[in-house]
């Protein structure tokens, strides 16, 4: 087994990164893969909330890198799956207590045990940012449909092409099909047109992500949920499926039609 | 039947405003040139061009063009044409 590295990174705070990297993760495990994700936003750690893992935490990343603890004293498993680790970061260190020589030592010792190694990458594109990328093969970014998330992801792809890493693959996270058809919203057609890298998934906003975060259960989890199945989506792409994109196009039913019809007064 | 769908038919949408706004940004992004660099630019190079050939600077047509995430720097340049002497 050699682990194939993904990072998840977007510039922009706020987008969805971890949301997304919780959200792989558990797909990629449930689809039996063995997967360990690392939380490297050092000082604002918030994976191990999003995968309901908080109580468990003895041991973090730092600890790891400053030889408190061996690798595996600091893998927290999952409580629904026996091939989903975590190694959270710690919360009261900053960026610069671990290099980008230190998760590239990490992961080469990670490899031979899993299939995927997903890194969730802090905002910004200072120290954490190039923690996170040092040892990437898939670099995923993260944006939503609006201008300065899409401004940000732009700059970060600019980064990873200077860094030589990729290519990189777009997430297009929180696409509000309503907005889009008011003429309200970037569709994903613009923001693939402006940013002009492989898209590998679409995600409709959806209220099943507030919920099953508040639970610390992943939506993806759910099967009803729109985004769930996105994310499910992104992961069986990243096996090398070919799986078409979700129909976010979906018309919508005879009442919100009519009541539409009389709210623009049929203009 | 745009009306169905509470379409708006215009261009001037809050979404086409978007993009139009980020295409610049991303170019300016892109290359490190601001929109003042960028005329300056022009400028100069207009200046070096007209001490060797006539050209009419209304004419030129200097900008920034993308090609995947490639910028390029398009001129096109109409020369006027030579002034013929000798010919009265």
């Amino acid at each position: 087994m050699t682990a194939k590295v993904i990072t998840i990174t977007s510039g922009k705070g706020g987008v969805g990164k971890t949301t997304t990297a919780a959200n792989l993760a558990v797909a990629l495990a449930s689809l039996g893969h063995k997967v360990v994700c690392i939380d490297s936003d050092i000082g604002l750690r918030n994976l191990d909330v999003v995968l309901g893992l908080e109580n468990r935490i003895v041991y973090d990343l730092v600890d790891v890198v400053e030889g408190r603890c061996r690798l595996r004293q600091a893998m927290i498993r999952d409580k629904h799956n026996q091939e989903l680790f975590l190694i959270p970061a710690a919360q009261t260190r900053d960026k610069s207590a671990v290099s980008p020589s230190d998760m590239i030592r990490l992961c080469d010792e990670l490899r031979p045990d899993f299939d995927w190694i997903l890194i969730d990458s802090p905002a910004g594109i200072e120290r954490g940012f190039r923690n996170a990328i040092a040892a990437v093969d898939i670099p995923l970014v993260v944006t939503n449909p609006e201008v300065s998330a899409v401004r940000d992801a732009d700059r970060i792809i600019g980064l990873l092409e200077a860094e030589q890493k990729g290519p990189a693959r777009l997430i297009i996270n929180r696409l509000n099909m309503d907005l889009v058809k008011r003429g309200d919203m970037l569709t994903a057609d613009d923001v693939v047109d402006l940013l002009a890298i492989e898209l590998i998934g679409i995600v409709p906003e959806d209220e099943k992500v507030v919920t099953s975060t508040n639970r610390g259960q992943p939506v993806v989890l759910e099967d009803k949920s729109r985004a769930g199945k996105a994310f499910m989506n992104i992961a069986r792409r990243l096996r090398g499926e070919q799986v078409p994109f979700l129909e976010m196009d979906e018309k919508p039913d005879l009442f919100r039609r009519i009541s539409r019809m009389i709210r623009s007064g049929g203009n | 039947m745009g009306f169905l769908f509470g379409r708006k038919s215009d261009r001037n949408t809050s979404a086409n405003v978007a993009k139009d706004r980020l295409r610049l940004v991303l170019i300016h992004d892109r290359t490190d040139l601001t929109v003042d660099a960028l005329d300056k630019l022009k400028n100069d190079l207009l200046e070096v061009i007209s001490r060797y050939v006539e050209i009419d600077p209304k004419a030129v047509n200097i900008r920034m063009a993308q090609e995947g995430r490639e910028q390029r720097l398009v001129a096109d340049i109409p020369l006027k044409p030579a002034k013929r002497r000798g010919f009265g």
